[in-house]
């Protein structure tokens, strides 16, 4: 057992209603302010991974500590609002503004309302937006505008601990580079736990510190970025292939 | 004597017909929307409800609504006065629209924006009363709309067991085989469903936020 772990997965199985396995007794440590990827293609666990760790999946057996204490010992609203939540569908609130959006869960952490105002507008300088727009609606920004905004309500009560689930995915390659770029450097900045879920190597790559490959609800290999770019493990090289720059023209087309 | 003249020398009778038509529409209106929202919103959480609660609902709907009347006539409390009785019956009638449009409202909303604040730690109450019943109310009173609208038409039946109402003109002018009379019952309650659906058609559009169930595909401003 590793103390500094922020998050440590022991044993861990999830299986769906009808009992189809999902994941398959998942040992991992996730270190304290490093960024986790999971790789790995659509039905190989990693939302699942990513969904148990703020309990909006319960695991079927095994243990999941966050922080050091088990899920069981953690109230289920505490510890979703000490873990940023960033979803690639972004699922901004539509009929709030984006001021409002950002400063929910301050609010219903009963901050004062000018503090609240402060924070929304500094977050907006963080992820790059305009605080003029903090009286838009979420339909009124572009989709690059809305992640930010997801970003941005996702750090609002400055939590410890960062989810992202594909959180460029759906941005055109030109806005994603932008982003990931700038994920890049407010990660670097704010030191966060991250794990961030994504089936692009490129991102894994850039973004990671330690890769995790998932297939099929396992977990194939963890490994460093370098080390992952040496990998004889069959599935790394695959990926390897599959993303190797002669055919990088072709990889935004996935 | 033309429909007018009629209005006229009757206003006092006119007036206080159509306010206990109000009377009735508005008290089983309300009643419906304090049972039939509760019981939408119930339906989202146990789909097991579903079926059971939307089909009686439905069964309801179905009874022709004379035979209804005639039904509670007996019930010991409810039939012991024309107007509750009335009221009881209108109000099972808009159950319905209410209770259905209660969870496709809530049903519509966006899972991903369900999934971002649940995923943020709004508790279950938060995300009713924050997100899911305001992106929902737009439909909901859509619910109420048309639920409004039809208890004006049925509310005319209501005459038949001396719940009074518009219905009274009806009632009295089918016997008298007189038209104007007819009319002077049925055309202040045309207005009355009219105006009703315009009022809530207004609400409507204005609660309806413009894109409850998607934000992914707007394009930038």
């Amino acid at each position: 057992m590793d103390s500094s772990a922020a998050i440590e997965f022991q044993h861990v199985s999830y299986h769906a209603d009808q009992g189809e396995a999902i994941l398959h007794d998942l040992n991992l440590a996730i270190q304290r302010g490093e960024t986790l990827v999971l790789l790995g293609r659509s039905g190989s666990g990693k939302t699942t991974t990513l969904k148990l760790i703020n309990h909006l999946l319960t695991p079927t057996s095994g243990e999941i500590r966050v922080a050091g204490r088990a899920l069981a010992e953690w109230d289920v609203i505490r510890l979703r609002r000490m873990i940023g939540y960033v979803i690639q569908e972004v699922g901004l609130f539509p009929h709030f503004t984006i001021e409002k959006n950002i400063g929910l869960v301050p609010k219903i952490e009963n901050w004062p309302q000018d503090r609240i105002r402060r924070r929304v507008e500094e977050l907006l300088h963080l992820v790059g937006l305009d605080p003029q727009i903090a009286t838009r609606f979420p339909r009124e920004l572009s989709g690059g505008q809305r992640q930010r905004v997801g970003v941005a309500r996702a750090l609002a009560a400055d939590p410890p601990i960062l989810l992202m689930d594909e959180p460029f995915g759906a941005l055109d390659p030109l806005t994603r580079a932008q982003l990931q770029r700038e994920f890049l450097a407010l990660e670097a900045r704010l030191g966060k736990t991250v794990v961030f879920v994504t089936h692009d190597l490129n991102e894994a790559l850039l973004v990671g510190t330690r890769i995790a490959l998932l297939e099929a609800g396992r977990l194939v290999t963890l490994t460093t970025r370098e080390e992952f770019l040496r990998s004889r493990e069959p599935l790394a090289i695959a990926y390897r292939n599959a993303f190797s720059p002669d055919f990088s023209g072709k990889r935004d087309g996935v | 004597m033309n429909l007018w003249q009629f209005i006229l020398e009757n206003h006092a009778e006119v007036t206080q017909l159509t306010l206990e038509h109000i009377w009735l529409v508005g008290v089983s209106t309300l009643l419906a929307v304090a049972i039939g929202m509760p019981l939408g919103i119930l339906l989202t959480r146990c789909p097991a409800l579903r079926r059971p609660v939307l089909g009686s609902a439905n069964v309801i709907q179905t009874i022709p609504s004379l035979a209804l009347f005639g039904f509670l006539l007996p019930a010991p409390w409810i039939g012991a006065r024309a107007d509750r009785l009335a009221i009881l019956a209108l109000m099972l009638y808009a159950l319905l629209p209410l209770i259905r449009n209660t969870y496709a409202g809530i049903q519509s909303v966006d899972p991903s924006v369900l999934e971002a604040g649940r995923g943020m730690g709004l508790t279950n109450r938060q995300l009713l009363f924050q997100v899911e019943l305001p992106l929902a109310l737009g439909v909901i009173i859509a619910g109420i709309r048309v639920a409004t609208v039809l208890s004006v038409g049925l509310a005319t039946i209501a005459a038949a067991v001396g719940a009074g109402g518009l219905g009274e003109y009806i009632f009295r002018g089918l016997a008298m085989v007189n038209n104007t009379v007819i009319l002077a019952g049925a055309l202040p309650a045309a207005a009355l469903a009219l105006l009703a659906d315009a009022g809530f058609g207004w609400l409507e559009k204005r609660l309806r936020p413009q894109d409850a169930r998607r934000t992914s595909y707007a394009s930038p401003s």
